[in-house]
């Protein structure tokens, strides 16, 4: 068949997934008076519509910032404001002050999720469609194969699908900035990055590996000739980015310190929920949150992020080949995940798209990683009612992926990169391979198990949080072990002749 | 698809475990009245003694299915309480609670697995040639062509009904043939008119094509009958298997006295001649010829607009459709013009068999006959037409060609099927997913003599897209759409119409020129 027709394929199983998964339940259906974070997307067209852009990130009569108040970075103003006239021009109610306020309709849902669709059909499949087109090598059937998996990573479709949120278009842009970096188009790479931090502050995690990519690509052209040129390009190009973003606030420095307070809520404490990461982890030994003085807690978060991101970055900063940023992003991001301060169960899905990025390279950990990540926010779905959509789609993505990307075969020592730190482990661990793959086939027992009595057990009326937490601290210690596992592979691997002819 | 090519085994079970994940996802889609109607029968079959299956009307979904799917229903009904014990009862009208939902869903896709096992079976009669890329090989096409079915998704996955299950007992029935093991097949074909009395319609090709191939054990030299090759014995083991199935079936019934009210449920001659939404076939273009000349003779004044009779259009009820100009058509004259069109098909099986294949081409000659001239044809009634092809399309370049026009508009002609803005996209992704990869594999299949469409053809298909637009996205934009709501399901089906009946002449052709062909080969 031709290649067109395996890309439409292609893509066209990923929408119909996406949509199907679409027909469930979205977060706070039904639910007042706070509702969720589809309210909240509602809520943002309504006030970016209705009032003008100066009170939007401001508490007034008109706009109760308690109710979710505008906390992301003026592109989500913009995209909301766009949605709402389209909303105005199907249904004035929907975006009517004050009176819309937990507005739910059948018709509407369909509204919201046709946004959905539609920004991730304009910025994020095509990102991936070209990523896997230009960067994986095999057959144009392997490419197209691993842009399937990719498109059906289950994570982000249950969130964006079933609980409701852009993340498509964040990681979309984000997506966009590392092609343009892999493909040498850096001033393209570093607008579309830039576009993506302005459309989400969380993408900051990926933000150190671009910075160290650029300047290492900069040093290495000679940063007293044509490496400060440019580096000077580069700084504009963001810089000019940013302007345009916040124009409107930056006349006045007040508007822009709310923005960022906003943006920034260092009160809201070191974790809310429950999140798969240290803190959360750890709290339930150790009471940090009331232990440890916010000061405390905010500097230690800090050091140990720096601590874990440090490393990777500089390796970077060093050898700015594609597959050591890709490698850089993957840990930036999950040590972010893991370490920092205020972090949502939904901030997986940034370490996520790294790692999709590598499933080429090493399927049996990126499956194994994205898995994981999906059961990670398992309280967080089946709050939401999407109990279904996560069974199917996660045991949907196991099976096609090992599958298709024959993962279970590809597990030699090699193919896990592991062949240096093999050679210091060889008189003690007899065949790390082998155990990698029992521990693959563990931990999925692990958390089907999980899954399975989270669903279907009462927890004692003593714990009522018991499965949540149990969730969080099952996929925290695997998350440890794949942030151990990846900077290993960064920082020890001599890298595999393929991936730098292909990166240079 | 993998690049280090996995068995075809693998493959295959690959291909049904994702259709069966893309099912699951389905499960909480829009689903029609027909959810009800099963949700009933599962009462009625569950809380009533047989005696009363068919008496109970406290729904007016009443039972109208033969008594075999009676009891598959009550064997159903025994796993539904571990459920939902609500849904079992008769008064719950229109029960469907999430578990119910699931349940129903739930049973749909495992009774799938009787057409996974059939797609099998089917894919060992292929004339295989080895060697090939697997995504080229005629067994791995006809699996997605089945299993991926678009009509069949959303007929049983969204709509609501068992299909998948009843055509995998007709394709089971079919690989016996082709394996030789006439009796088995013969009988599973009486488990499916037992199961579903619309199979009806292609038990001529059947009962022509057994008592032919089978019943006869000689062939002059030419392939025409030898009358003392007939084998008494043959008849009677086969009558005795379709009898003994009719006997356990309707036998219950017919001890109680229950027959004449059994079949008055099945067949109820009550209804108009079309369907609400005109099935697109040959009524759909006497209509819209009548109502032209209709519109003509009032224009050029030949005939008086008070004496018409008000013909109902397709307004969404079963109504009788009263014509103005051509004569009005009963149901005896339907059922003429079916056995006249089928005629010349099973006369040219019993005067030269051609095997197996022959009989297939027969059978789907039998099922279009009578969905293009059938009384109260539901448009549904053309996967009956379409499954049974995807055989033949993959192994002949003719056939091939037949198959994208029928499958491509005969599915198109199902979207009316499906009226919720929610389901709008997922139907375009699904037709989409199936048309594209039909129309590309079949063209890489036959790659060698050109393109399997003519201009004309590739033309009429395309312009389904235009129409598509206006139906869907235009047409509801503008005034017409309260005063004539029905011309866009109009416009669809007689569009469509136009091309299922160039595919019945198509297929006609192949049948009375192939065998001509296969001779020459081997004379050659």
């Amino acid at each position: 068949m031709e290649n067109w027709s395996l890309i439409s394929l292609c893509v066209l199983l990923g929408l119909t997934t996406r949509w199907a998964v679409s027909f469930h339940s979205y977060s706070g259906a039904g639910k007042p008076p706070m509702f969720g974070d589809y309210e909240a997307q509602r809520h943002w067209q309504e006030v970016t519509y209705n009032l003008p852009v100066h009170e939007w990130y401001f508490n007034t009569t008109n706009n109760d910032l308690n109710y979710w108040g505008l906390d992301y970075p003026p592109l989500t103003a913009y995209h909301s404001l766009v949605c709402a006239y389209v909303a105005k021009l199907l249904n004035p109610e929907w975006v009517e002050l004050h009176a819309s306020r937990g507005y739910e309709s059948h018709t509407h849902k369909l509204f919201m999720r046709a946004t959905v669709l539609f920004a991730d059909i304009l910025i994020y499949i095509p990102a991936v469609l070209v990523y896997c087109f230009y960067f994986c090598d095999g057959s144009s059937k392997q490419k197209v194969t691993t842009a399937l998996c990719i498109l059906l990573y289950p994570g982000l479709v249950l969130i964006d699908y079933g609980h409701f949120q852009y993340n498509s278009v964040s990681l979309g842009l984000a997506l966009w900035g590392i092609l343009g970096l892999g493909l040498g188009w850096d001033l393209f790479g570093s607008l579309a990055f830039t576009l993506a931090l302005n459309y989400k502050q969380m993408e900051l995690y990926h933000s150190l590996p671009f910075f160290c990519y650029l300047m290492g690509k900069c040093i290495k052209q000679g940063l007293t000739g044509r490496g400060f040129f440019l580096l000077a390009k580069i700084a504009l190009t963001v810089l000019v980015t940013f302007a345009l973003c916040w124009m409107p606030f930056l006349s006045d420095p007040k508007q822009s310190l709310q923005v960022l307070h906003r943006l920034f809520p260092v009160d809201r404490g070191l974790f809310e929920d429950k999140v798969a990461n240290t803190w959360c982890s750890l709290n339930v030994l150790i009471k940090i949150k009331t232990l440890l003085s916010r000061e405390t807690q905010l500097f230690l978060s800090f050091a140990l992020t720096l601590l874990f991101i440090l490393p990777s970055s500089l390796k970077v900063l060093s050898k700015p080949t594609l597959w050591h940023f890709k490698l850089a992003l993957v840990n930036s991001s999950l040590a972010f995940f893991l370490f920092s301060f205020q972090v949502h169960e939904k901030s997986i899905l940034l370490v996520a798209l790294p790692v999709c990025l590598v499933i080429n390279e090493m399927p049996l950990i990126a499956i194994w990683f994205l898995l994981t990540s999906t059961f990670s926010m398992l309280p967080l779905l089946l709050k939401d009612g999407l109990l279904l959509p996560y069974a199917v789609t996660s045991s949907a993505f196991l099976f096609l992926s090992l599958y298709l990307l024959s993962a279970l075969e590809k597990t030699t020592d090699e193919e896990l990169r592991l062949s240096l730190s093999h050679k210091l482990t060889q008189h003690c661990l007899p065949k790390l391979s082998l155990i990698i793959k029992w521990k693959f086939w563990f931990s999925l027992v692990a958390m089907a198990a999980l899954s399975f009595t989270s669903v279907w057990l009462e927890p004692p009326a003593k714990l009522p949080d018991l499965f949540p937490v149990l969730v969080s601290v099952l996929s925290f210690l695997q998350f440890l072990g794949f942030i151990i596992y990846f900077n290993v592979v960064q920082l020890m691997e001599p890298q595999r002749k393929k991936s730098q002819k292909k990166t240079n | 698809m993998a690049a280090p090519m996995p068995s075809e085994h693998s493959c295959f079970f690959a291909l049904a475990l994702c259709v069966s994940f893309l099912k699951c996802l389905l499960i909480n889609a829009y689903h029609s009245t027909d959810f009800e109607v099963h949700r009933n029968w599962l009462a009625l079959t569950h809380s009533l003694p047989v005696s009363q299956w068919y008496y109970e009307a406290t729904s007016e979904w009443t039972l109208d299915y033969p008594p075999l799917f009676a009891w598959f229903e009550y064997g159903l009904s025994h796993i539904a309480r571990f459920f939902d014990k609500e849904m079992l009862v008769i008064q719950n009208l229109n029960y469907a609670s999430p578990a119910t939902v699931l349940f129903q869903r739930l049973s749909v896709i495992a009774a799938d697995m009787v057409l996974v096992y059939a797609v099998k079976e089917c894919c060992k009669c292929l004339r295989e040639d080895k060697g090939k890329d697997l995504l080229g090989k005629p067994s791995f096409i006809l699996t997605v062509l089945v299993l991926w079915n678009f009509g069949l998704l959303i007929v049983d996955h969204i709509h609501f009904q068992y299909n998948g299950f009843l055509f995998g007992v007709l394709l089971l029935s079919i690989a016996r043939h082709f394996q030789n093991r006439h009796l088995e097949g013969a009988f599973l074909f009486s488990i499916l008119l037992n199961l579903k009395h619309i199979y009806l319609y292609i038990a001529p090709a059947y009962g022509i094509f057994l008592l032919r191939c089978f019943c006869f054990t000689q062939n002059n030299a030419d392939g025409s009958l030898q009358w003392r090759g007939f084998s008494l014995l043959r008849l009677v083991a086969l009558g005795t298997i379709v009898l003994t199935t009719f006997a356990v079936s309707f036998g219950p019934f017919i001890a109680l006295g229950q027959l004449p009210q059994v079949l008055s449920r099945l067949f109820p001659f009550k209804r108009g001649l079309c369907h609400a939404y005109w099935a697109p076939n040959f009524w759909a273009l006497y209509n819209i010829a009548d109502k032209a000349f209709s519109i003509l003779g009032v224009k050029l004044k030949l005939l008086d607009m008070n004496k018409l009779p008000k013909a109902s259009m397709t307004g969404g009820l079963v109504q009788e459709f009263q014509h103005s100009v051509l004569p009005s058509v009963s149901p005896l004259a339907t059922l003429a013009c079916t056995l006249l069109s089928v005629l010349p098909a099973l006369l040219r099986i019993w005067h030269r068999p051609d095997g197996a294949r022959g009989f297939l081409r027969c059978l789907v000659i039998c099922a279009l006959g009578s969905f293009m001239f059938g009384w109260h044809v539901h448009e549904k009634a053309i996967l009956m037409v379409i499954l049974p092809l995807s055989l033949l399309a993959v192994e002949s370049r003719e056939d091939a060609r037949i198959f994208l026009i029928l499958s491509i508009t005969g599915h198109y002609s199902l979207f009316p099927l499906l009226f919720t803005t929610q389901e709008l996209p997922i139907k375009i992704f699904l037709m989409l997913l199936f048309t594209i990869f039909s129309f590309t594999s079949l063209k890489t299949l036959f790659r060698k003599g050109g393109s399997l469409l003519n201009p004309l053809e590739a033309t009429y298909l395309l312009g389904l897209i235009p129409l598509e637009l206006i139906c869907e996205f235009v047409y509801p934009l503008t005034v017409w759409q309260k005063t004539f709501p029905f011309l866009p399901l109009m416009f669809t089906s007689v569009y469509c119409a136009l091309g299922v009946t160039y595919a019945f002449i198509r297929l006609y052709i192949s049948l009375l020129t192939c065998s001509d062909t296969t001779k020459r080969i081997k004379t050659q």
